[in-house]
């Protein structure tokens, strides 16, 4: 190895860096545009105490981290991967002790005035350790202990996130299967998840008694379809017939299970709120007290979805113009700064203004793509496609929520919605990737 | 190291690709393709306030204000906001139940939906607002008060000619394209209602932007779409509101009307209709309950007999018929006719008050004597006049004459809804009597009555019309507008001269004389008035009702028209009572009142003492009043019950609206007003 780490810029994709650059300035201009409110622009700023402002100095925080990951040498992520994913893992449970109770979430230690949430910082950890025991020399991962092995690393702290009322965050976690799939985890896996997803989706938009007819005729056809290859063979018919049990099951007893047992009314009620249906939940069990609080989640959700979508549709095809949202401006959306913080986007520039920031979040997801076939470590490789897949289940599902195709989840923007730590946590996540990626030449271990 | 899966890597681009397409369709479908979102976003942020500008105050001849505007405050609510707020305290102030509450809360929602602002209650009264202006920041954001200026007038006099306003409904809201808005006031009836556009001003309209509690929180695009309210403008009218007052006054417990014009330039004086009301009773808190009361009464307050009530003029016509013969040139002043106490031109016999010989030897003496076989047979005349060949001809030019005089069509005052009367075509008779008729079929019309009917109004302006030897200007009440622009065209019909007839000034002098003899010597005494020389006629018409279906013969009513000086005109006067007999028992000393309180501007003691009389005096017909007295007696005990409501705060079952309706059904069993009059 040269001594290049002192020449900081050599070997950095100046691209992505601008892409970043971008969508930052973008957010604090959003959120600049919804919370300010005539005061002095100037000592607005540099006060420190308006979002704005608290946004402007997370951003100098990340660049300063990012300066530092760019200083450190490459190798030692690979060195140090193991222990940040114990000690990811040691901060995730200390929460269960220390945390303090914010809007309902249990996920946040407060110390000093600062707020740090370990569910969104695991992440990273999460990902290097991916990175690093995919990446190890004697690993077969056609072997189904390894597969099993790499799953726990991501969902024992997706399940301690669930534990901790963060259902959003923990989803996070299963972007994770896109890079096991990149690694060689079978197409099958990807096939079967999808169809469970297509299938609970009809679930939710079929009646479930119909859903079974259908299911059932489509196994008759098939089979009376496919009668001269089942002659032939007849694990097809086994197979056929273990597809339509399972499938069954699934819509018949599987999904109310879950949503019954497994889901919070009000998760449930969301989502059936997404296809615009009214969840009746058994109340007989609940306390009188409880009852409100989920009619009160219910409401604000829907109350949520209903104001961003007039938001982001009043928008028309220009947009109003920079703080010229009435939506935004005055407040209609709840959370607008931080998980609907796309609402400004939507109204103030218009299906033009969203169609290109889409665009801009769509090429990063294809340069960061991009970058990682180019590496010649399989660690890089696969920390590559972890960001990649991380950025993009938050984009998708941020963006699909504040338009209302899919149930409210509490998950940020990458880059734009206001808060220290999602910030500072995604730009650590690109700009480990960067440093990686300037050294793509060397294979790291 | 090679990766042995790097095809995948086009799997999971595709999965990212058509993600974000899916995203890109939905932005499409939400942004581009309605505009219901805009709107909604609008409503959300923008509310429009309405600047209401002060409506215009109409003056008298003299320069009094008698319709001017005072500030009433209204109870604004606010739906949404309503969690957690002191409705008793509210309750309490507007001594109303948590029922009516409900109902009002609802009503409201229904009207302009949950987050926009309704009215709870309009024009407080002074009590409430008081109490209400000193607690309102308890009911705050929930209530709040609202400024509103409402009409007075100072006079209390002149509510048939001033109108009323009133909340717009959606029939109006239709035909004036969305003009107006649910809860604007717009005049509904009298110059209120015909000046509309010149009284009410111009709106204007304030978008303010709201935040998500429903606070102002500054102006819509900088004001780029406001608009600042102009102020109505002022109507001067010829109105003398101490006549009007006084004839307000005679006609009290009478039914009719009395009409004064200034024949030299055809604005009212005076129009009166009796009974009247007090015009403050439609403004205010109240506005509904009166206004539904005085719908029910027998006796119709709120018609407008002056240019509605269409009476048979009687003997009243009978200047007219002198004025005809003359312009067609069938007789000369001089003419006379023999008359021995009835009229046997026709088969048969028309009787005569008068039967000494001579007194129909001339125009003038005729006129005097009121002889109905003299005006008989110059109606005859003129319908017969063989220069015009045949009955129907001659009728036709007749018909024609009487239009032209303003009879039998709509003058065209500057009220709205008014009557013109009755004179029938050719085709009436050709259908009664199957085309054969002649002159003597309908000779009664000579005399004013038969299907002949006349509103007060148009027997004024016939007075006109004799008044200035034939012509007249259409009569009307708003002599100028204040800052009148080229644009205002809405007066200039009332500049305009009719000349009727092309009668020398000396024929028509012979009429004039034969009316002030109707004073001086004939059947209109009551109508001198020292040092002014009074031309008159008297009228006591035959008029017949429906009672309880069936067809009666009513006691006379009793008509005076009249102008005055005779020889310089400058008050024309029309009066009729309903069924008070002779024209000269009561019409003729109100007529004389009316004159000389115009002319001499004062009236003496003597005088006062007369106005007293009449004003004391109850004409009404027995059966109109009855049912009167029944409404009357009901309303009390309504208001009985209302007063012990809110005293003992127990809502009452047995509510009185239902028996009122079963009053409504027997009600309909009279019908005052005089619609079938054909003898």
């Amino acid at each position: 190895m040269k001594n290049n780490s002192f020449e900081l810029s050599k070997g950095i994709d100046w691209v992505l860096v601008g892409i970043y650059l971008v969508l930052v300035v973008t957010g604090i201009a959003s959120i600049f545009a919804t919370t300010y409110r005539d005061e002095n622009m100037i000592s607005g700023f540099l006060s420190f105490k308006t979002d704005y402002s608290r946004q402007l100095l997370y951003f100098i925080i990340s660049i300063v981290l990012a300066v530092f990951i760019l200083l450190t040498d490459s190798k030692f992520f690979t060195a140090t991967s193991n222990i940040f994913y114990v000690v990811g893992l040691i901060l995730l449970i200390l929460v269960f002790p220390f945390h303090t109770d914010v809007k309902g979430t249990k996920s946040i230690i407060r110390f000093s005035g600062f707020q740090l949430q370990p569910a969104e910082l695991c992440k990273v950890f999460v990902n290097l350790a991916l990175a690093k025991y995919l990446s190890s020399l004697d690993l077969n991962f056609k072997k189904l202990r390894s597969q099993l092995i790499a799953a726990s690393l991501v969902l024992v702290p997706a399940v301690l996130t669930i534990l901790q009322s963060e259902t959003g965050l923990a989803l996070v976690y299963f972007s994770f299967f896109l890079v096991m799939y990149r690694e060689g985890l079978p197409s099958a896996i990807l096939v079967i998840g999808f169809s469970v997803a297509v299938l609970v989706v009809m679930t939710l938009l079929i009646d479930q008694n119909l859903l079974a007819i259908i299911l059932s005729l489509a196994a008759l056809v098939f089979i009376y379809t496919a009668k001269r290859q089942i002659k032939r063979d007849r694990s097809i018919l086994v197979l056929v017939i273990t597809i339509w049990v399972v499938s069954v099951g699934i819509q018949r007893f599987a999904v109310p299970y879950f949503f019954n047992n497994v889901l919070k009314p009000y998760q449930v009620q969301r989502i059936y709120a997404t296809v615009g249906k009214d969840f009746q939940v058994d109340t007989e069990s609940m306390s009188e007290e409880d009852i409100k609080k989920m009619e009160d989640k219910k409401k604000a959700g829907n109350y949520n979805v209903k104001q961003s979508k007039i938001a982001i549709g009043s928008g028309g095809f220009w947009g109003k113009g920079l703080m010229k949202g009435t939506q935004t401006r005055y407040d209609f959306v709840p959370e607008q700064r931080t998980d609907f913080i796309f609402c400004t986007i939507g109204e103030g520039f218009g299906f033009a203004g969203s169609i290109v920031l889409l665009g801009l979040y769509l090429f990063m997801l294809f340069r960061i793509i991009k970058m990682a076939e180019r590496q010649r470590s399989t660690f890089s490789r696969t920390y590559a496609y972890g960001v990649a897949s991380v950025f993009f289940f938050h984009v998708f599902i941020n963006i699909g929520m504040t338009i209302g195709i899919i149930p409210v989840i509490g998950i940020t923007l990458p880059f734009m919605s206001y808060g220290g730590t999602s910030l500072i946590t995604f730009s650590v996540l690109l700009f480990i990737l960067i440093r990686l990626d300037a050294d793509h030449q060397m294979v790291i271990r | 190291m090679p990766a042995f899966n790097q095809s995948r890597q086009n799997v999971i681009k595709l999965i990212f690709l058509v993600a974000f397409i899916i995203l890109a369709i939905r932005l499409l479908f939400l942004q581009l393709s309605s505009t219901q979102y805009d709107l909604l976003a609008l409503d959300n942020a923008v509310s429009k306030k309405i600047v209401y500008p002060d409506r215009g105050i109409i003056f008298d001849r003299k320069g009094r204000s008698i319709l001017e505007n005072t500030q009433t405050y209204d109870l604004m609510v606010n739906p949404t906001q309503l969690k957690g707020l002191d409705t008793m305290g509210i309750c309490n102030i507007l001594k109303i139940d948590m029922e009516t509450f409900r109902e009002r809360i609802i009503g409201a929602i229904i009207k302009n939906g949950r987050y926009r602002p309704s009215i709870f209650e309009s024009s407080l009264s002074v009590e409430a607002f008081v109490q209400l202006q000193e607690n309102i920041f308890r009911f705050e954001p929930g209530f709040f008060l609202q400024e509103r200026p409402i009409r007075s007038y100072p006079f209390k006099a002149a509510a048939h000619i001033l109108g009323y306003v009133g909340e717009v409904d959606s029939s109006i809201l239709k035909k004036t394209n969305y003009y107006y808005q649910m809860g604007d006031y717009m005049g509904l009836s009298g110059l209120e209602r015909f000046y509309e556009p010149i009284l009410m001003g111009q709106r204007g309209v304030r978008y303010q932007i709201k935040d998500n509690k429903n606070r102002i929180v500054g102006s819509y695009e900088k004001g780029l779409y406001d608009s600042i309210a102009i102020a109505g403008r002022n109507l001067r009218t010829s109105i003398d509101i101490d006549v009007q007052v006084l004839a307000e006054r005679m006609l009290k417990n009478k039914l009719g009307a009395i009409v004064a014009i200034d024949p030299r330039s055809g604005g009212i004086i005076a129009m009166a209709s009796g009974p009247t009301y007090d015009p403050n009773l439609l403004t205010g808190n109240q506005r509904k309950n009166n206004f539904s009361w005085m719908l029910r009464d027998t006796a119709r307050p709120l018609f407008n007999r002056a240019i509605k009530g269409q009476y048979p003029p009687g003997s009243t016509v009978k200047p007219t018929g002198a004025l005809i013969a003359l312009d067609e040139g069938v007789i000369t002043p001089s003419f006379g006719l023999g008359c021995s106490g009835a009229y046997h031109g026709c088969r048969r016999p028309i009787g005569c008050t008068h039967k000494t010989p001579g007194h129909a030897g001339n125009l003038r003496v005729a006129l005097a004597n009121s002889c109905n076989s003299y005006f008989s047979h110059l109606y005859r005349l003129a319908v017969d006049n063989p220069r015009l060949g045949g009955t129907v001809n001659g009728y036709l030019k007749w018909k024609q004459y009487m239009n032209s005089f303003g009879l039998g069509v709509r003058l065209g005052v500057d009220l709205p809804s008014e009557d013109k009367g009755l004179i029938v075509d050719t085709s009436f008779y050709n259908r009664l009597y199957n085309r054969s008729w002649s002159s003597c079929t309908n000779v009664f019309l000579g005399i004013g009555q038969g299907e002949m009917q006349a509103t007060p109004l148009q027997m004024a302006n016939m007075m006109c019309i004799i008044a200035n030897k034939g012509f007249y200007y259409t009569p009307h009440f708003v002599q100028s507008i204040d800052g009148q622009l080229e644009s205002d065209t809405i007066l200039n019909r009332y500049k305009q001269k009719h000349q009727v007839t092309n009668i020398s000034n000396e024929t028509f002098e012979v009429v004039q004389l034969g009316m002030q003899d109707v004073v001086e010597q004939g059947t209109g005494g009551v109508a001198r008035i020292e040092g002014i020389a009074v031309a008159a006629k008297t009228g006591t018409a035959e008029n017949y009702g429906m009672i309880y279906g069936k067809r009666e013969k009513l006691k006379d009513h009793s008509w005076f028209v009249c102008f005055a000086p005779r020889e310089n005109p400058t008050i024309a006067v029309a009066v009729i009572v309903e069924n008070a007999g002779f024209g000269a028992t009561w019409a003729g000393p109100m007529a004389a009142l009316v004159m000389e309180k115009y002319l001499r501007d004062t009236l003496s003691a003597a005088r006062w003492k007369e106005v007293e009389r009449i004003e004391s005096t109850e004409i009404i017909l027995p059966i109109v009043k009855s049912k009167r007295n029944r409404l009357d007696s009901l309303r009390k005990e309504k208001m009985r019950k209302l007063q012990l409501k809110a005293t003992a705060k127990h809502p009452i079952d047995n509510s009185p609206g239902k028996k009122t309706t079963i009053v409504h059904h027997h009600l309909s069993a009279i019908k005052p007003d005089n619609e079938e009059q054909f003898i």
